[in-house]
């Protein structure tokens, strides 16, 4: 069989196995117990029954999460071209940065709502700051790992500061840079969930797949929360993918990381 | 390619000059040498000699702690349009192909794209590699990679190339080949090289001048003239007189070394 083949059957299998137990743990339990563990197929009857709902809440998320993912990209590049301008400022900062790192956003999240508002603002920010810092880190230290001999190179060329960054430290700063944006990518559906689980509203446009995790739980519709965690998955993957393409678009002509994908 | 003239002015001249970086020892102490336009120059000597520093002050990459050096009647950081540098490592860029690797020094010149693509033609039809040139640095061997550093040296039509120990990470056989190249092109050419090198044999074949130089601190130790006529080819390699001059500088070398140690 091709490798081909396996590199699908075998993750297909893998699948069908732990549904298959999942199944039987649910039929193992006693009859009152048995609602905690709701059967894929129930869960899967959760997703039609609920399945109007649980787009326009995925919608949501999906808004909040982009807005602070694309605010995040934005603003850590221009916060790592100053940090990489020199050491003294990356000294004078770093601590700060980490700090904000180590930060519980969460914990701020009712003050967030009465600055910025519940919903989207409160979710956006939320996601901003989550995603901030492993964009920031990998970027500045892309533009200040440039290889010292491209970096004689270009002064024995007398270039200028902005032809040295625009033709040579951002574009070797690039395979950082998607380091960074990977990380970011599957941080920001979470960090949008967890913002909506803490400042959501339902309000206007009805919440997103936070908000609507806790209005199922409180209701006790356990299949359709287990469908609320799937519909997170499916939004995680769809971003990861969406940046892992773009990393691929942007380095497999000539990153080491793709040797061995595309010859 | 005439033979290097004696009457025309030094190219590139060195008078009592030293070099320290900072508050450190001697690199290179009280230079003294003039090159006639056509020389081909190699430095050779023990690491630590100062062989690469001295090719960094013509280069402008640093600058001396004494005495003047002046390259075509200027200072190295004014007389920059006249060098190109070839690094022991190809430094090409990986993330561009090798056309638009040779074209970015052009267009950061400000040349316009019709002779951008000329030259670059030309350069890549001289080291023969133009059916390479929309590759990617990453799809060339180690020899490949390096032809194309010296293309794009060439591209910009330098009176004076720096050359620093660049097949020293090859092996013997493409350096030979690299070696007879080198010498192939500058019949077309006419440049003069500055060659840091460890190897004698390549040394002698390729220059007019070897200077072996002697460590702590770093000075030009004897210069040996090379009188065989250019263009040379394999034959050269296998004379008499080739293989007794590699003998003489090794010799020269070896006792430079153990002098050091």
């Amino acid at each position: 069989m091709s490798r081909r083949v396996l590199n699908i059957l075998l993750p297909a299998l893998t699948g069908a196995l732990v549904l298959a137990v999942w199944h039987a743990i649910h039929l193992a339990l006693s009859e009152d117990l048995r609602f905690l563990l709701p059967t894929p197929g129930a869960i899967l009857e959760a997703f039609r029954t609920n399945g109007d709902v649980l787009a326009r809440a995925a919608l949501n998320t999906t808004k909040g999460a982009l807005l602070g993912f694309t605010s995040a990209v934005i603003i850590s590049f221009f916060l790592a071209l100053t940090l990489s301008l020199s050491s003294l400022v990356r000294v004078s900062l770093y601590p700060y940065l980490m700090i904000l790192q180590m930060t519980p956003v969460i914990i701020f999240a009712p003050i967030l709502v009465i600055w910025a508002g519940a919903g989207l603002p409160s979710v956006s920010i939320i996601t901003f700051l989550i995603c901030f810092f492993p964009l920031v880190v990998n970027t500045t230290q892309g533009l200040v790992s440039t290889d010292r001999n491209l970096v004689e190179l270009f002064a024995m060329w007398r270039t200028s500061r902005v032809q040295q960054l625009l033709h040579l430290r951002v574009p070797a700063a690039l395979p950082y840079f998607f380091t960074g944006l990977r990380i970011a990518a599957t941080l920001a559906p979470i960090g949008a969930l967890v913002g909506d689980y803490t400042a959501g509203s339902s309000a206007g446009d009805g919440g997103g797949l936070g908000f609507q995790a806790i209005i199922y739980s409180s209701q006790a519709k356990y299949p359709a929360l287990f469908a609320t965690a799937a519909t997170t998955c499916i939004l995680g993957f769809i971003f990861t993918s969406a940046v892992l393409a773009l990393s691929w678009l942007a380095l497999h002509h000539w990153h080491e990381s793709y040797e061995n994908t595309d010859k | 390619m005439s033979e290097p003239s004696a009457q025309s002015q030094p190219l590139v001249e060195f008078r009592e000059v030293s070099k320290r970086f900072g508050a450190g020892p001697l690199v290179l102490d009280q230079i003294t040498l003039a090159t006639r336009p056509g020389d081909f120059v190699s430095l050779i000597g023990p690491s630590g000699c100062g062989k690469s520093t001295l090719l960094r002050l013509i280069a402008g990459l640093t600058s001396v702690s004494s005495g003047t050096l002046t390259v075509d009647g200027l200072t190295p950081e004014a007389a920059a349009a006249e060098l190109a540098f070839v690094f022991q490592e190809p430094t090409l860029l990986p993330w561009l192909t090798v056309a638009a690797n040779i074209e970015l020094p052009l267009s950061l010149r400000g040349i316009l794209p019709a002779e951008r693509v000329a030259t670059r033609q030309r350069v890549l039809e001289l080291v023969r590699l133009n059916p390479k040139a929309s590759a990617y640095p990453r799809q060339l061997s180690g020899g490949q990679k390096m032809r194309v550093s010296i293309a794009r040296a060439l591209a910009l039509s330098p009176k004076i190339l720096l050359l620093d120990e660049p097949f020293g990470a090859l092996d013997e056989m493409t350096r030979e080949h690299l070696n007879e190249e080198l010498l192939a092109i500058r019949e077309r050419h006419a440049w003069t090289a500055f060659f840091v090198t460890h190897s004698v044999a390549e040394a002698v074949f390729l220059s007019n001048r070897v200077l072996v130089m002697s460590a702590n601190p770093g000075h030009i130790h004897t210069e040996i003239t090379i009188p065989f006529a250019y263009p040379r080819t394999e034959q050269t390699r296998l004379s008499r007189d080739y293989h007794d001059l590699v003998a003489k500088v090794s010799r020269i070398l070896r006792s430079v070394e153990t002098d050091t140690v």
